[in-house]
Parts: C-alpha cells; structure tokens; sequence
C-alpha cells in the first residue's frame, strides 16, 4: 500500500523530460513535490484503509471461522469449508442469490424501459416538460429506507391504498405473503430506479448528433427505425453506464427490505445474510465474509469491463 | 412517430399554437405518469395529515373529516426529531466537506500531472465507489474496534459506535465518485492555464487552490448536491458500525420511529415526511445541480 503512494512522488519529478507535450514542461521543484505527494498521498490512504483493505479482509476471512468478537488469535482457518457449506447446506443462501437475480432481471427490464420510453417521449419541444420531469425525478431524491416506510402505507392490508383501490373481498397480504411481496418491493424500487434511468437516457439522447436523425429521415427511415437503427446504438455509452448502475444497485438492494421485514420471509438478499452476521442472530464472520465474496465476484464482472471501457477510451485520446 | 404528428395539424390554418390530437396524448400520458409517480408521496401526506380516530373508524381509503398537522407535532416530539436531525447534520456536513476537499485534491493530482501511477490511482477510486457496502462492511465492523480514539471522540474509546467513525467511511467511500467525476472535469480545463500560472513561479498547492478550484465551481455545487442527499440517506453504515440508538442519524432512526410509533400509520406518514423534507427542499431547490451532478457522473467518461 505505501509503495504505492510513494511511487508517484518518486517517478514524477525524476527521469528524462518528457516527450508528452505541455504537460510536464518544467520539473517540480522539492516542495511541490511534497506537496503533491500529500495530496494524493492522504486521500488514497483513507480509501484503501477503509475501502480496499476490508475487501481483502473479506476475502481473507472468508476463509476463516470466527465470531468475530474475540481477537485475531481465536481466528480458525478452515478453507473453503464456508463456500462448500453455503453451495450446499445453508438454507438461505439459494433462495437469496434466487431474489437477487430477480431484483436484477426486474430492474434491468422494468425501470430501463420505462425510463428510455419516457426520455424518448421528453426529448422534444414540449410544454411542462420540465413539470413532467421535476416529478418523475422526485423519488430518487429519498432514501430507499424510508420509501420501504412510505409504500407499506400503500401495501398494509388493513387500509392499505392498493387494497382498498382493487377492493378485494379478500384483502392481499403484499408485504405479509412471501409469495408475492419480493414483486411488491421491487415495485417500489423500480418507482425510484426509473427516474434515475431516464435522467441517463435524456442527457444520452442530448449528446446525440441530431444531423445523424436528419440523414436517417432523409434516407426515408421512420422514427420508430431512425430510433432503433441510429439513435439507440449511438448511446452505447449511456447503455453501459445503465447496465452498470443497475447491476450494482441489483446487489446493493438492501435499506428497502431490511425496513420492511429485516429481510426474512421471502426478501432474503445477499447482502442481508452478509450483514446478518455483524447486526443480527447470526455471528458467522467467515460465513458472511464468503457471502460478501460472492457478491464481490458478481460485481467485479461489471466493474471491471467498466474500467476497461471508461480508461481504455482515456489512454487513446 | 413525429411524421405522423404532422399531418393532422396540416389543415388548419392559424397561427395560434395547434394542439393535435397526438400531443394531446402524449400530455395525457405524461400526466398520468407523473400523478402515479407522485402518488405514494401525495397517499402519504394525506395520511399523515388525519387523525387516528378518523382513519380507524373510517378507514384511510375515505374522505377526511378534517385535516390537522397535529402529527406532525406529534412526531416531532415522540420520535425526538430535533435530536437525529442534530447527529445528522454532524455526519452530513463534515463527511460532505472533507469528500469533496480530499477528491479534488486527488482530481487534480490525477488530471494535472503525468505519472506512472495516474491511471492506477483514478481505476482505484472509480472501482471502489462501484463495490457493494457489505463486500467491505464486515471486516470495516472489526477493524473499527481496533482502531483507539480518544474517550471525548467516541466513549467506546474506538471508532465504532462513534460519529468519526461514520463520516471515516462516508469520507472513503464517496470519494470514488467525487473523483471520478472531478478529474473528468479538470481534464476539460485547459493545461495552458495551470501551465501559465507555474511559468509564473506558482506553487503547486496555489494552482489546484487559487486556479483549479474557483473554475471546479459548478461541478461542486452539482457534488455536494448529489452528496448531500447521499449521506443524508444513508442506512446501512449507521446501522452497522454504530450501535448506541442515540447517536443513529435520521435515516437509520427510522426503525427506532417504527417502534415508538407502535400501529398509528398516519403518524409514521408524519414522521417519514418529516425526514424526507431536508432532501425535497434541497431537491426542489438545487435541481439542476442535482440533475447535473448525477448527469456528469455518467456521461463523461
């Protein structure tokens, strides 16, 4: 980790002068480089502490059997032990990884969609356009916890919106019945997910060369195929930074059911057995740290082609 | 689609603003979506603002007697609003100011200067702002317990159940993305001028403070917007490392509100409303900043 935050200190100012135009001109005097040493130096030593160390600590003790409470020595190696337990006893953890690739096909369906249609329909000259979109933007402002507290308003059997608009004679337990309530929540969260996604679609669609749509209509394509075969390949870009968004936000789920039921009875997440461990009944640190494992593993499929895609472009220019 | 938006208004002439059958749609469309949208939030101030006897006598699906802004007062006072309002603005204001101080810093480090390690250094902080909290949240628990503050930071004499402790991971975790997002914004300004400004005998902290900075303003405003409502959002990281149900900020204390506020659903519509206010007003306030700020995170790059 130090090695490094020192190396840039040390690379920089030494070596031939640079080829590469403009940016390093005159080298940089000792105290600069100090400077610039510490400013670097201090913000990646917070992030690594408190981000990165702990990802290795996960996969570290994933590893390990251990309550977590007493000290390092009482830590137990084990192996994989804690990934061959959880593929093939651990009741939870099937149904969980079961509701997370729901979550997931349910955002990247539902509120993508739904974003892109609405960010279609607001691009253009429109009056109140900015009303329409004030409003659809309005729920991303609030905080997944405390929709869970306003949509059971909504759900409560006795009184509930829902049920008294259906006017069931049976009212449905939305929240109560494990069958249906995972489909409730995502409800709920695609609610706030779909204004984020159309704010990606509308600056998307904005960056659109607008000659482009011109040459497809004079070449006589109609909107529905200038839109298919132009405008939506063209924000490749915002397709990725979509897919990425979702994803994690797909395994990030967590505040939402944790306020409703602590994630138990049918809502069972990943990242609730995770925390689990450390906020409730269970204290299995190696468990819960190769549960986090897996997660990690899911998310860096993302993060990674990410990377590549966003830095790549940098390298080139 | 538009094609056919043409043609019916083709007829008519006049030179006021023709409204095709079409357009009407569309608005009639876009309405409803938006009632929709708003109605949770609308279902929930109309239940925060009846009375218990009403509700429970007729039901909340009904028309309201009469209309009160008791439980407001109501949840104020038994949820001790004033109180997690209060550890809130002592998480929020430190962990925005600091992110945003410690993510330009190495925004401009990244943008301004070419070394080995640049690159490395920005993948860095754009990966970890993209992990899940619970990949780093259990090990974070522990290593909290081992790290010793003094007794006026934190009476557990470590960093867990403190305040510090809160803004310490707001702080690491969100300067991925202030990052990010600031170094892709610097790369815009020009080098000529930094480059001016050392000819000039310019020290370096003078051209990330007194150059770089004051031209960073607008992208600022939009990260401090976006971040305000992100920390004050935040669930999972007081509800794990902190475990003294006082210091809880407002958003985890809402699990405390659910218990004191046993079945009285109008009064938890109260409540809920009152802790959503502090994001709505900065949401209604600052829009463009906020729209701006999330619009910058994802298109550059």
């Amino acid at each position: 980790m130090t090695a490094l935050q020192e190396k840039p200190k040390a690379v920089a100012p030494s070596g031939p002068p640079p080829r590469r135009r403009g940016k390093r001109a005159t080298a940089l005097a000792g105290t600069d480089k100090l400077v610039l040493a510490i400013m670097l130096g201090i913000p990646t030593i917070v992030h690594l502490l408190f981000v990165w160390i702990p990802t290795l600590g996960s996969i570290a003790l994933s590893f390990s059997r251990w309550n977590g409470i007493g000290g390092f020595e009482d830590i137990e190696w084990i192996g994989v032990e804690n990934y061959v337990e959880i593929f093939t006893e651990y009741p939870r953890f099937w149904p969980a990884v079961q509701h997370n690739l729901i979550w997931l096909a349910f955002l990247l369906v539902v509120p993508t969609c739904a974003g892109l249609l609405l960010a279609v329909l607001l691009d253009r000259e429109l009056r109140f356009s900015r009303i329409y979109q004030s409003a659809l933007y309005m729920p991303m402002v609030l905080s997944l916890a405390l929709i869970g507290f306003i949509w059971q308003l909504i759900y409560t059997p006795d009184g509930g919106l829902l049920n008294s608009v259906l006017g069931l004679d049976k009212p449905v337990d939305w929240i109560g019945d494990s069958d249906i309530n995972l489909y409730a929540v995502l409800v709920a969260a695609a609610w706030r997910h779909t204004g984020y996604i159309m704010l990606l679609y509308l600056a998307g669609l904005k960056g659109v060369d607008p000659s482009l749509k011109e040459a497809a209509a004079l070449d006589g394509a109609s909107a529905t195929q200038t839109f298919f075969r132009v405008t939506f390949p063209v924000m490749k870009p915002v397709n990725i930074v979509v897919a990425v968004v979702t994803v994690i936000e797909a395994l990030r789920a967590f505040d939402i059911v944790y306020v409703i039921n602590k994630g138990r009875n049918g809502l069972e997440l990943l990242s609730v057995l995770v925390t689990d461990n450390i906020i409730g009944e269970a204290s299995r640190i190696g468990r819960g740290s190769a549960v986090a494992v897996i997660l990690l593993t899911i998310s860096l499929g993302v993060i990674i082609p990410y990377l590549y895609q966003t830095f790549s472009k940098e390298n080139r220019t | 689609m538009t094609a056919t938006l043409e043609r019916p208004s083709a007829p008519v002439v006049s030179k006021k603003r023709t409204i095709t059958p079409a357009r009407a749609a569309l608005h009639a469309f876009l309405i409803l979506t938006c009632l929709m949208t708003l109605a949770p939030l609308l279902w929930a101030v109309y239940a925060s603002l009846r009375t218990y006897e009403d509700t429970s006598v007729n039901g909340y699906f009904s028309v309201a007697k009469s209309l009160t802004l008791a439980n407001f007062a109501k949840a104020w006072e038994i949820g001790d609003l004033p109180h997690f309002y209060l550890n809130t603005f002592l998480i929020t204001v430190p962990a925005l100011v600091l992110t945003l101080l410690l993510s330009s810093m190495v925004a401009f480090g990244v943008s301004r200067f070419s070394f080995k390690l640049n690159l490395v250094l920005l993948m860095i902080f754009t990966a970890g702002n993209l992990l899940p909290q619970q990949v780093i949240v259990t090990p974070l628990w522990r290593l909290y317990r081992l790290i010793e503050v003094p007794e006026w930071i934190s009476a557990s004499g470590s960093l867990i159940d403190s305040q510090l402790g809160v803004i310490l991971i707001h702080i690491a975790f969100q300067s991925g993305f202030c990052t990010f997002v600031l170094s892709n914004y610097m790369k815009t300004i020009p080098y000529e001028l930094t480059e001016a400004a050392r000819v000039d005998g310019a020290s370096v902290f003078r051209q990330y403070w007194q150059l770089t900075l004051p031209l960073c303003r607008p992208v600022l405003a939009a990260l401090a917007t976006l971040e305000f409502t992100w920390i004050y959002n935040d669930f999972l990281w007081a509800l794990v490392l902190i475990q003294d149900g006082d210091k809880m900020p407002v958003t985890s204390a809402l699990q405390n509100l659910k218990g004191t506020f046993f079945t009285d659903n109008n009064l938890i519509a109260a409540g809920s409303l009152l802790v959503a206010l502090p994001t709505l007003v900065v949401f209604f306030v600052l829009q463009r900043q906020f729209v701006g700020g999330l619009t910058l995170g994802s298109t550059k790059g």
